[in-house]
């Protein structure tokens, strides 16, 4: 596995609360947009429009328990995605919001104390396969699980899609 | 084994599974509603030409029915052109269906034991048929699209066994609010729920939907509600049981308020909050005995002045029967408009959207931020019984309240 996957370095765009639901994160009148890309244009609109002006490539979205409840809408994980969020890292996701993430190439990292160990601004380094962030910032080490092997993998291949796209291409047609 | 562990293994090929185990396991009913556009893009990317199996894959529109769009017009011919291109047998258009829940239902789609994904959340309602339902996104869709068959963790299993009658005006919907109030908008997160005990095999299938549908809600990855084909082992291994009685622990309505599912309180315990908007529909609660329940209050009495009440039977079907019953005719005498059945303004799309500072009252499921309109309105989410009875009253009430006053605005 190539570094650049299984250690990220960024900074923390945003730290939020609990219970950050699909709506917060995408509103559901956005959801006839079905150009992954133009998503980000909606990520946080109603709640928190400030966050989306600022991020950066590679910034890191830190948040407390139950991220991504709610909606199966994909968009929420693709406006992340396309905002340029390098990681999520929450102390728990809803599942569909996770699997979404995996899916799409954005880690989805558990850390059950992260929100309460990152302050907005702060640089971290994150090891995916080790579970161990570091808030580069305040000199801290912060416990996360870590990631699934098969979640890395995917990761590594920019998302579910082309997973499949490399393990069907040599395959023949089929009827 | 639990009734999760059950099906987990016959659809992988194993004899038995655990808790935590991952284990792949073949689908035997994909569904999508509009987002099978976004599902059908994914497709397309892979590069696969057809799909695994078309008999086995269910389109259904619902979220944005008629298209209130260019937009959405254009998504919705993008689909239909697939669906013709692909032989996909089972799509639900404009006109023919309904909630995309609903019309499983309807038709018959599910049965006990099968292996149910959908591109929608609330797919949890179909263990209410016995099945192993849950929501998964468009991407993951796709590749089942492809392959036929998904990846899952063994759940481990809450089970809820719950005894007791419901009081007068109690209902399914606001057991499963209690619930939920009480185990936290997390709560269940990544489990299975089994419900079972007297009161919910004395339930119609309708309230056990509504039980499965807002298991959701609480993070459950499926719910179940007995089905005679299938049962878990009696030495089934739960994580936890708990249990509810109907008479000591939910004497009266509950409501869910702003601006979380989990934000419970029994409708006696708020203050006087005023609604602009009633709604009565869903995938949760807008089938016929909810309609019925409405017009039983609603027969001879008018929606308040200052409120709109906006009823959406949940499918074709459903309306149809309404229309038959009589339902349709006194909610409409009564000022309710009518919705063609589809999600309508739960999904915050169009056809009841909120003003800022407005407050609903609904029979929906979520009442997150913004939900159904501006991110400053408010939506407390309750049954039936309750949305109609605060649409007379202008302010969520008790529908005893309502019922004991002769007439007109309490």
């Amino acid at each position: 596995m190539s570094e650049a996957v299984s250690i990220l370095r960024g900074r923390v765009a945003a730290v939020l609360g609990g219970n950050i639901d699909t709506d917060i994160i995408y509103p559901g009148r956005y959801l006839n947009i079905t150009d992954r890309e133009k998503t980000a244009e909606h990520l946080f609109e109603l709640a928190y429009p400030g966050i989306r002006p600022k991020m950066q490539p590679g910034d890191f979205i830190v948040a407390a328990a139950n991220f991504g409840c709610g909606s199966s809408r994909e968009q929420a994980a693709a406006a992340l995605k396309f905002s340029g969020c390098g990681a999520v890292i929450a102390a728990g996701f809803a599942r569909i919001f996770f699997r979404n993430s995996i899916n799409l190439g954005l880690p989805a990292i558990v850390s059950p104390s992260a929100h309460a160990e990152c302050n907005e601004g702060d640089e971290l380094e994150i090891d995916l396969a080790a579970g161990v962030i570091r808030n580069l910032s305040r000199n801290l080490s912060i416990a996360a699980a870590p990631l699934d092997p098969r979640a890395i993998e995917l990761i590594r291949s920019g998302g579910l899609i082309p997973y499949l796209k490399a393990r069907y291409a040599s395959a023949p047609a089929a009827g | 084994m639990t009734l999760a562990e059950k099906i987990l293994a016959r659809a992988s090929g194993r004899s038995r599974v655990e808790p935590d185990e991952i284990v792949v396991a073949g689908v035997d009913l994909a569904m999508s509603h509009e987002n099978a556009d976004l599902v059908r893009k994914a497709f397309l990317e892979i590069g696969v030409p057809r799909v695994w199996d078309p008999g086995k894959i269910v389109i259904i529109f619902d979220h944005r029915i008629p298209a209130e769009s260019e937009k959405t017009a254009a998504t919705h011919k993008a689909v239909r052109e697939f669906v013709e291109q692909q032989g996909i047998r089972h799509f639900y258009d404009v006109g023919r269906g309904g909630i995309c829940h609903q019309v499983l239902a309807d038709n018959g789609h599910v049965r006990p034991g099968m292996v149910v994904v959908g591109t929608d959340s609330h797919t949890t309602t179909h263990g209410a048929f016995g099945a192993f339902a849950t929501g998964i996104g468009a991407t993951e869709m796709a590749g089942v699209w492809v392959e036929g068959r998904l990846w899952f963790k063994v759940p481990s299993t809450i089970r809820i066994e719950v005894e007791g009658a419901f009081a007068p005006w109690v209902s399914a919907k606001d057991l499963i609010l209690w619930i939920i109030g009480r185990l936290g908008a997390a709560g269940a997160d990544y489990r299975a729920v089994e419900f079972d005990g007297s009161a919910i095999r004395r339930m119609t299938v309708a309230s056990r939907m509504v039980l499965c549908n807002l298991s959701m809600e609480m993070g459950a990855k499926v719910a179940f509600t007995p089905v005679m084909e299938i049962a878990p082992d009696a030495d089934a291994a739960y994580e936890r049981t708990i249990h509810v009685n109907l008479d000591y622990d939910i004497p009266e309505p509950q409501v869910a308020c702003p601006h979380s599912v989990d934000n419970v309180k029994p409708v006696s315990a708020l203050p006087e909050v005023p609604v602009h908007q009633a709604v009565l529909g869903s995938c949760t609660n807008g089938r016929l005995e909810d309609l019925e329940a409405a017009a039983a209050i609603l027969r001879g009495r008018r929606v308040h002045p200052r409120t709109r009440l906006i009823i959406i039977p949940a499918s074709q079907r459903v309306f149809l029967d309404a229309l038959r019953l009589g339902c349709i005719e006194t909610l409409v005498e009564a000022g309710a408009i009518v919705n063609p059945p589809g999600c309508g303004p739960c999904v915050g799309v169009h056809q009841g959207i909120l003003a800022a500072g407005e407050v609903c009252i609904s029979s929906t499921n979520r009442n997150f931020i913004g939900r159904m309109g501006s991110k400053d309105s408010f939506v407390y989410l309750a049954s039936p019984a309750v949305v109609a009875a605060s649409a007379v009253a202008g302010r969520i009430i008790h529908p005893e309240i309502v019922m004991a006053r002769e007439n007109a605005h309490v």
